[in-house]
């Protein structure tokens, strides 16, 4: 696996990266800067994982979220400046600023929602293909969460479900190594989590979640199985987060050689060593994203706040 | 009028609502080759198959977020809690998902889809069994929550639930499943009880009384048997819990000048608490004598029948009750 990209691909997958990581830098600038309220957690570092996954999916396709999930929501094509407009609380975001950083929902994406509760998506996600099936089309949905949420009792009543009656589901983990501050090795006996599916019956893939190639090449296998009418996988993602568990952690739990160690393996970085692409090309990349994400950060700042009237509304549909 | 069991109003109902809208099925415990722990879907599996009437593993949680998921996905799905204790294992997704996706996603989406629950006390089932958890569920923002009375209101109610674009609990109670009521002959496949509108089920002048569930036909009775001596009971059936309709509870005691809430759920913190502090203002200077509630205890239930018979209110309780408000 990691060859068979081709160069159109790795530009496209690259620009998805860098854009999440200039997006993950401007929200940390905001938050620093007092302009965002409540927490900041930031996808840098992981970014290979929505990149490569999304790449593999198609329009009609769905994916659930989670708290750590803006990095998904830019990989599956959202509106930069309504994020951003969300994660400031204001009137433009995507949910009038009534959701915020950890709750971006983007129906006309199929994107279910981001969630606050570790693990809440799970089951959200798996009723998406159950739908899916029911209906009979040929939809998958793409489930995104962390090692954290793998030891919460919605994955596994999710899982054993999809995986009874066939549901086209991709369960992607990505384990960045902390709940927070815990180091999942303490908690857990078994590090390599996609060995759980072996207890579901289904195909679990334990890959280097930093590599985007890797990930898309698994990713668009478990995505064709699961078109088949084959059911769900489970895809562990080793990564990494190279910032705290959000924008105030100041990361006791981990050493600085073990950050610096990860950072060696950046997934911008692991996809330039290919040589796949030029230095020019990314250089293109970079001054072709830098115009969009200015842009959406003026959106965003200059969108007014909800009005009080606000507050009683959507309550009900 | 037609006879029929209460258990067949709600199986018509489902019956009715799937062969309507194709988008419509089932989830739960249960629900499918056994025809319902309380025989609600007898018949439907065969009828409509696997997928639309489906048998869940016992994950409370798993199924009303796929419920959730179904929802936001084009489905009208009904979820099945076999007792309302057991929602208490699902409270995440019931409480912090189904109900908050429309006002967190900004009215991006909502959530059309029905929980379908059971209540009453009385079975010797003990403390995990029996609980009315209503107030409890109703005091988070998002979802409605109705409660049958009879045969009548469990079919029209769950039709209004099932065609509702925004998340329902129905509580059915199991007293009530093999009980057989009168249906009028105009309750067809068109009956819809409006959501949020509670009803006069009994005319009176001197005192009101607010009921739901099991209760109602017991304070009914009550009010029947007060009548022949000369007093005059208003019994108000409240049909929805959320949202409440406020309006014919304040026009009823605004009228008999007095007020006694019958609610099954645990006393403190509870329904008729809400009930009582919500028309205050309106009342207040109408009132002959405070409100007074009769619910259950705050104890968990007990098993055994010989302490379990002080849980729920009974006529006679209701009947003194009401005596010592006149």
């Amino acid at each position: 696996m990691g060859k068979s990209i081709t160069k159109a691909q790795a530009k496209e997958m690259y620009r998805t990266m860098w854009k999440i990581r200039r997006f993950e830098q401007e929200v940390f600038e905001f938050y620093k800067k007092g302009q965002m309220a409540g927490l900041a957690h930031l996808y840098i570092g992981e970014e290979a994982v929505a990149a490569g996954a999304c790449a593999a999916i198609g329009p009609q396709d769905y994916i659930g979220s989670n708290h750590r999930g803006h990095g998904h929501l830019v990989a599956r094509g959202a509106d930069m400046g309504r994020m951003m407009a969300e994660i400031l609380g204001k009137e433009d975001g995507y949910s009038k600023g009534k959701g915020g950083s950890m709750h971006i929902m983007a129906m006309d994406l199929g994107i279910l929602g981001a969630n606050g509760i570790v693990g809440g998506e799970i089951p959200i996600a798996t009723g998406a293909g159950y739908s899916a099936k029911y209906r009979g089309t040929d939809q998958v949905t793409l489930c995104f969460f962390g090692d954290g949420a793998s030891n919460e009792g919605t994955f596994h009543e999710s899982i054993n479900m999809a995986a009874a009656w066939d549901l086209p589901v991709i369960y992607i983990i990505e384990n960045n190594l902390y709940g927070i501050t815990v180091d999942t090795r303490r908690v857990t006996k078994e590090h390599d989590l996609a060995k759980r599916a072996v207890g579901y019956g289904i195909p679990g893939y334990t890959i280097d979640g930093n590599d985007v190639e890797v990930v898309y090449e698994t990713v668009k296998k478990a995505v064709e199985d699961a078109r088949a009418g084959k059911g769900p996988s489970i895809i562990e993602c080793k990564t990494y987060r190279h910032h705290g568990h959000n924008g105030s952690d100041p990361c006791v739990y981990r050493t600085k050689e073990e950050v610096e160690e990860w950072k060696k393996r950046d997934p911008l970085l692991v996809l330039e060593q290919k040589g796949i692409l030029s230095a020019k090309d990314i250089e293109k990349i970079k001054a072709e994203v830098e115009p969009e994400i200015k842009a959406a950060c003026k959106f965003a700042e200059d969108s007014p706040y909800p009005e009080p009237e606000e507050l009683m509304e959507d309550i009900f549909a | 009028m037609r006879k029929i069991y209460y258990r067949d109003a709600v199986l018509e109902a489902l019956d009715e609502e799937m062969a309507r809208d194709p988008m419509v099925m089932m989830i739960g415990e249960d629900v499918g080759v056994g025809d319902g722990t309380w025989r609600c879907s007898k018949g439907l599996m065969k009828k409509y198959g696997d997928l639309r009437m489906k048998d869940s593993p016992i994950s409370e949680s798993g199924i009303v977020g796929m419920g959730i998921g179904m929802a936001l996905t084009g489905m009208r799905p009904i979820v099945e809690i076999m007792f309302s204790d057991f929602m208490l294992v699902a409270m995440d997704q019931i409480v912090n998902q189904m109900a908050k996706v429309c006002y967190m996603s900004g009215g991006q989406k909502n959530v059309p889809m029905v929980i379908r629950t059971t209540i009453g006390a009385g079975r010797a089932a003990a403390a995990q069994h029996s609980q009315n958890l209503n107030a409890v569920i109703a005091h988070f923002p998002g979802s409605k929550i109705v409660i049958p009375s009879d045969a009548y209101t469990a079919k029209g109610l769950l039709k209004s639930a099932i065609r509702e674009d925004n998340p329902v609990i129905v509580v059915e109670h199991r007293k009530h499943y093999s009980v057989e009521f009168d249906m009028p002959d105009d309750a067809d496949e068109n009956l819809l009880i409006p959501i949020g509108k509670a009803a006069v089920v009994h005319e009176g002048t001197d005192i009101t009384v607010v009921a739901n569930s099991y209760q109602v036909g017991q304070c009914v009775k009550v009010a029947e048997h007060l009548e022949k001596k000369g007093v005059s009971v208003e019994v108000i059936d409240i049909r929805t819990l959320v949202p409440l309709d406020k309006e014919t509870i304040v026009k009823s005691v605004k009228k008999t000048g007095r007020l006694l809430i019958v609610d099954e759920g645990y006393t403190s913190f509870g329904v008729a608490a809400e009930i009582c502090a919500c028309i205050q203002d309106d009342v207040f200077y109408d009132l002959d004598a405070p409100i007074r509630r009769l619910c259950a205890p705050d104890v968990p239930i007990p098993f055994s029948p010989a302490l379990e018979k002080f849980i729920c209110p009974t006529e006679n309780t209701i009947l003194k009750a009401i005596q010592g408000l006149l």
